[in-house]
């Protein structure tokens, strides 16, 4: 046989090797070989963390390439980028720089209202941000690899990464308690292609990697998002906002191992420095919100 | 039969759902104590750097190292690489097998791909011999082998993508993603035998 590339199992088979671990928001190679010391399983390369481009506001894009490529040079982790949803064209400049994962982010200025990208065509995988079990099949359906929640990035709150991830299981848990022939209805109410849903109630979890995303700040952070039932944390804004990021960023890896040992976490959540400066997501008007990008 | 999966990062579950299908009973391993009374462990794919960096700050290096010294051991992917003596490059290894491993060795993720493998010696599926399905992740080649350590299975061009050193066995592909738990079988029989 010969040998094949870009299948479904080889980029759903990237996520299953990160799961239990910690990718990590870098704009800078310096940050990446920190985040590559302190135990991140991948990192994402960008030109700004979110709360610098909620901060700053204006239109948000894929990074520079050159900026992705040194950050690729700098560690042997495997190297996420982002592009606009919709943007397949800058999907296509990532896969040709030879990116490992491309997150299709609502980080960023979406560049199509009605459609994201068509993820199956691609050799490179692809994580989607996804607030329910509808959305997140929809995702799958296109063609992610991995599936995150959406929460709302840049804020350090983690409750919206809380509401989405209780959002995903519960659903799941509803979807596995139905009698066979309230299925096809349910999934025509959450919006999700059928065959998926199938898969998701035989399965009793999404068919792909589901991880945590938007909001998380602290070790135990990961580990609430861990003990609530995602299979790994991302981390943006949260570690190079905060006042000592390699000791933090540390703390987090083994906070997402040791997730249920109340003892680890205490000792490493001790005498971390200062937190990112949070933003409570219900003191920002629902304009500034992004995780209700993409559909 | 007990058999422990190193679970301080990347695919443990998977490997804890083959190993059930096939038979055996399971425990996951973060801390030392957590090696006490299993016949045999697996680390699984993941990555390598992290798996190293957590054994170290929990105090798991030695302990897996007197484990392996009478029990089976078995690293695919990430785990092989950390079985190995060398990897080309500082980061914490067991230091266990005697072979030198290339880190991604077939390139970045848009190379990695699916093959089927003929393996010498995996129990029978239906009586009869039949390839094995295996799925290659950002994968470590095995570059060379000594001493004690023989190369298992080869792609095509000879290259060593499985080898083994008495009851320790690397693989740097994925038989826990595939579904065959033939593989999962071959290392029971290894972790049963004196």
């Amino acid at each position: 046989m010969e040998q094949q590339v870009g299948t479904f199992a080889v980029k759903k088979g990237l996520a299953q090797m990160l799961k239990g671990g910690v990718i990590m928001d870098v704009v800078t190679p310096e940050h990446a070989r920190i985040a590559e010391e302190a135990g991140a399983v991948a990192v994402m390369a960008l030109e700004r963390v979110p709360a610098d481009i909620r901060a700053s506001g204006g239109v948000a894009r894929m990074s520079d390439p050159e900026l992705i490529l040194k950050i690729m040079d700098a560690v042997s982790i495997p190297v996420m980028a982002k592009v606009r949803i919709g943007h397949f064209v800058e999907a296509q400049i990532l896969e040709a720089l030879g990116v490992d994962y491309i997150d299709e982010s609502e980080v960023l200025t979406p560049a199509d209202e009605q459609h994201h990208i068509a993820k199956h065509d691609f050799k490179v995988p692809f994580v989607c941000g996804a607030r329910n079990l509808g959305e997140a099949l929809r995702r799958v359906g296109e063609g992610a690899a991995m599936i995150r929640t959406k929460g709302e990035a840049g804020t350090g709150d983690v409750v919206e990464a809380v509401r989405h991830a209780r959002q995903v299981l519960g659903d799941i848990r509803r979807l596995q308690n139905l009698p066979e022939e309230e299925v096809m209805a349910f999934s025509k109410e959450i919006g999700a292609p059928y065959e998926l849903v199938l898969e998701t109630r035989r399965l009793g979890r999404l068919p792909v990697v589901n991880f945590a995303a938007g909001g998380i700040a602290t070790p135990a952070d990961a580990a609430l998002m861990m003990q609530l039932g995602v299979d790994g944390v991302f981390v943006g804004s949260g570690i190079f906002k905060s006042g000592d990021p390699a000791r933090r960023a540390a703390a987090i890896v083994k906070a997402t191992t040791h997730y249920k040992d109340a003892s680890i976490l205490a000792e490493v959540s001790r005498n971390l420095g200062e937190p990112m400066v949070g933003r409570q997501i219900s003191s920002i008007p629902d304009q500034d919100l992004i995780a209700g990008r993409g559909w | 039969m007990r058999i422990g999966v190193l679970a301080l990062q990347g695919d443990f579950h998977e490997h804890l759902l083959m190993l059930r299908q096939a038979g055996a009973d399971t425990a996951e391993v973060r801390l030392p104590a957590d090696l006490d009374g299993l016949d045999g462990l697996i680390i699984p794919g993941g990555e390598s750097t992290t798996i190293g960096k957590l054994a170290v700050a929990y105090h798991l290096m030695e302990p897996l190292r007197r484990f392996a010294a009478d029990r089976a051991v078995w690293g695919t992917c990430a785990g092989a690489i950390f079985l190995s003596q060398d990897a080309r490059r500082d980061q914490p290894l067991l230091g266990l097998m005697q072979m030198r491993v290339i880190r991604n060795a077939f390139g970045r993720q848009v190379e990695s791909f699916e093959t089927d493998l003929t393996v010498p010696g995996l129990p029978l599926k239906d009586g009869k011999e039949i390839p094995f399905h295996a799925v290659f992740i950002r994968a470590p080649l095995i570059e060379t082998v000594w001493g004690d350590c023989q190369a298992l299975v080869t792609l095509p061009d000879g290259r060593i993508v499985a080898a083994r050193q008495g009851k320790l066995l690397a693989t740097s592909f994925h038989p826990e993603l595939t579904g065959d738990d033939r593989f999962h079988r071959y290392f029971m029989e290894m972790a049963s035998s004196k």
